[in-house]
């Protein structure tokens, strides 16, 4: 019996234990915005405003949306408009509020063989990548980055899952995918602020931004209490309140990488 | 091996300067993986047994099955738990997931058949050796089971161990039940993949040589352990 | 290492009715629709030493598996005097390969003792006198794989009479021992005898059969051939088969 003694008495003691009971509420939220880094510079200031501890969800949108639908989560923070839409029409959530706005960025090997630097518009830098066949790697999988990249596709006319071998989905998240562009020497479509968090940029510079189609609007939505009435829609309610307020704006638009303003506060007060 | 050489570095510096996030992530994953060798252990080991002793209908294909399950993609397992404990599944009311229980929970799915399959393999050795014996000398089911389980102790072990191994660097499962929440359900193997996706190769390859040297430390205290007992009893 | 604990078993029942006599009618024991031992008609008094007798392939293992409820009886009738699930708890066997437990010297001893809930401290104790018995009271903490195969024997001996069986059945437990450790095992078997224990051991040794037997069953392609008084059977066997193979013209 020693032996088991050894092993179980510990373990008993391990499995009792039990997280800290502050209030905590969840959010999921996007690969992207918690690549950013904004979360490490909030997530403090909200503890110690509001007394709430945010357990973050990171996930890619569409799995954000389907743990709202299921109630897994109290208020999703996206960036994907016609599905967040959806998600509000759909009675999942109670409504929709825009917080902040980041852009996106095409980002491709430095020599860029697609000569898309000297673009006009988003969608002519992707009509040069598809004329000139070069290998361009997309998020796919349904994520707001996934679905911009397929918005801006479509404004250049092009579909590029029927037009060549080119075109790759990696199915990841936006490291893993742009992990793939560098191994490749491919085009890619990131969040600026994936992009100047990313570690392993090798070969990879950022080509072409400023396109308005290119900016990324992210919105909170609580999720519905008609649906899931545990959900803490009234802690949701402060986080919200507290997210659109003064001491919000201050934090998004002063966050800094490199140098670089990554986002910019645009909540409209109620 | 440049990278690797970062990644040693890394290990180096988080491991000495005493990083609490580091040791909180080292000490879930440890309880984590243990809880769930534990529970798998307590219903893998009697099962492989029972599956050697107890002759019925369906016998062969539940060791059919035990093996298939072995093969189980964790990430199938993650999806299935989390469908039962999400809100809107059968267990939802209980509210675990996204916590530590929950992803004990998928580990246990994942670890029990391979606990139990190698179970069964060497208790079927030990029972073909014992089984005249034990007849002759009216040994009950219960204490056969309990003979063949004792006998094969160190055999055993090995199994928990391997259920340790494959346990420690699951991430599929853990990752979607768990939700890698930073500071509640964020273990070594998570870790690792939020820090690949970021790009920062050389963080993650040093939690990945934490991750190596743990599992190194567990299996060297066990075989000290079970060292000590053969001193004393053998 | 008080894991191996095993469920407590129902106590011995503390009956005074003996298991003997062990009468057998018409038995017989098949595998896979042949027929190994049978039809056979044997009666086992209270007391004695009978050595089963025969060539290879007689059915002497298969008889007495059959006797003990290891093999199953395809037709026929095995009595006891008690009945049988009581008579099972009041024998024991030794095999002619010693089954060794990934024990100690002591608690594989012990282990028929503690199968009947006796408490580890005292199944322990007593184990150590039966192994300061037959020998191994210097090696009782050894691991009982390792032994040699006379030790092997005489912990399989020992292991088989703690319980204190009314009936010991041996399948040629010195098959492989050298000289000395087969003097030995025979003095514990006659040791045995002597408090009470009837045996009944199945041997191919001539002189081993000479010197133990109080009387002897001939087994003959599975079959009882002869029966009788030791002495009687030696000198004067009834049959022709016996008288050969007593002369070693039939091995096979």
């Amino acid at each position: 019996m020693r032996l088991l003694n050894w092993l179980i008495a510990p373990l008993l003691a391990l499995l009792s234990l039990t997280p800290a009971g502050a209030e905590t509420i969840r959010v999921a939220v996007t690969t992207s915005f918690h690549n950013s880094g904004l979360a490490d510079v909030l997530l403090p200031a909200i503890r110690a405003d509001l007394g709430l501890d945010v357990r973050l969800l990171v996930v890619g949108t569409g799995q954000a949306l389907k743990l709202g639908e299921q109630g897994d989560v109290d208020a999703i923070l996206v960036h994907s408009r016609a599905a967040e839409e959806a998600f509000v029409a759909q009675g999942f959530g109670t409504h929709r509020r825009e917080i902040m706005y980041n852009d996106f960025v095409l980002i491709g090997p430095r020599e860029d063989p697609a000569g898309i630097a000297s673009a006009q518009s988003a969608a002519e830098a992707l009509a040069h990548i598809a004329a000139a066949g070069a290998p361009f790697v997309s998020r796919g999988d349904e994520s707001g980055t996934h679905k911009k990249e397929r918005v801006l596709w479509q404004a250049a006319g092009i579909d590029p899952t029927a037009a060549g071998p080119w075109y790759r989905e990696a199915g990841a998240g936006m490291g893993a995918t742009l992990n793939t562009a560098a191994g490749m020497g491919a085009y890619t479509l990131s969040d600026r602020a994936s992009w100047l968090n990313f570690g392993n940029k090798g070969d990879l510079a950022l080509l072409y931004a400023g396109d308005p189609a290119l900016f990324n609007q992210y919105s909170l939505i609580p999720v519905s209490p008609a649906r899931h009435p545990h959900v803490r829609s009234d802690l949701v309610a402060r986080l919200e309140t507290w997210l659109t307020g003064p001491r919000a704006r201050a934090l998004i638009d002063g966050y800094r990488i490199g140098g670089e303003q990554l986002f910019t506060f645009n909540a409209q007060p109620e | 091996m440049d990278g690797f050489a970062a990644g040693l570095w890394q290990a180096w510096k988080l491991v000495f300067t005493f990083d609490p996030d580091l040791y909180e992530i080292v000490f879930l994953s440890l309880r984590v993986t243990m809880s769930a060798v534990i529970i798998a252990s307590l219903i893998g080991l009697p099962l492989g047994a029972w599956l050697v002793i107890k002759r019925f209908r369906a016998r062969r294909f539940t060791i059919a099955l035990l093996n298939a399950l072995m093969g189980l993609p964790p990430v199938v397992v993650g999806l299935a738990v989390y469908m039962l404990l999400s809100r809107s599944g059968p267990l939802g009311v209980l509210g675990l997931l996204f916590t530590p229980t929950a992803m004990i929970i998928a580990q246990v799915i994942i670890i029990t058949p391979l606990i139990a399959s190698i179970a069964h393999q060497t208790m079927r050795d030990l029972w073909a050796e014992y089984h005249d014996l034990l007849l002759s000398m009216n040994a009950s089911r219960a204490q056969r089971i309990a003979a063949i389980l004792w006998d094969g102790r160190r055999a055993l072990l090995t199994a928990m161990l391997a259920g340790f191994g494959r346990g420690i660097g699951e991430v599929g499962a853990i990752m979607i039940v768990g939700g890698n929440i930073d500071h509640v359900t964020r273990v070594l193997t998570t870790a690792i993949a939020l820090e690949t996706g970021k790009g920062n190769f050389a963080f993650a390859m040093g939690l990945g040589l934490i991750l190596i040297a743990l599992s190194l430390s567990v299996n060297l205290a066990i075989h000290w352990i079970s060292r000590t007992e053969r001193a004393s009893v053998w | 290492m008080s894991a191996s604990a095993p469920t407590p078993a129902p106590a011995p029942v503390a009956s005074t009715r003996p298991i003997l006599p062990l009468r057998l009618r018409q038995a017989e024991a098949r595998r896979r629709g042949k027929r190994l031992v049978g039809p056979v008609d044997l009666e086992l008094g209270r007391e004695g030493f009978t050595i089963v007798m025969g060539p290879n392939g007689a059915g002497k293992t298969t008889l007495l598996r059959l006797m003990h409820g290891l093999e199953r009886l395809a037709a026929g009738e095995i009595r006891w005097a008690v009945p049988v699930r009581e008579a099972r708890m009041r024998q024991a066997y030794v095999f002619q390969t010693p089954i060794m437990m990934r024990r100690s010297v002591v608690d594989s001893i012990a282990y028929p003792l503690r199968l009947r809930g006796m408490g580890r401290a005292e199944a322990r104790a007593r184990a150590a006198r039966w192994a300061e018995r037959v020998g191994l009271g210097a090696v009782l903490e050894r691991p009982a794989p390792v032994l040699s195969g006379g030790e092997k024997q005489k912990l399989s001996l020992a292991r088989a009479l703690i319980a204190r069986p009314e009936i010991l059945f041996l399948d040629e437990p010195c098959a492989s021992l050298d000289g000395r450790a087969m003097r030995e095992i025979e003095t514990l078997l006659l040791e045995a005898r002597e408090s009470g224990t009837r045996i009944v051991m199945a041997t191919h040794d001539m002189g081993q059969a000479c010197r133990l037997a109080s009387d002897v069953v001939f087994l003959y392609g599975g079959r009882v051939h002869e029966r009788g008084p030791a002495e009687a059977f030696f000198k004067a066997p009834r049959t022709a088969e016996a008288a050969a193979f007593l002369k070693g013209d039939i091995v096979e």
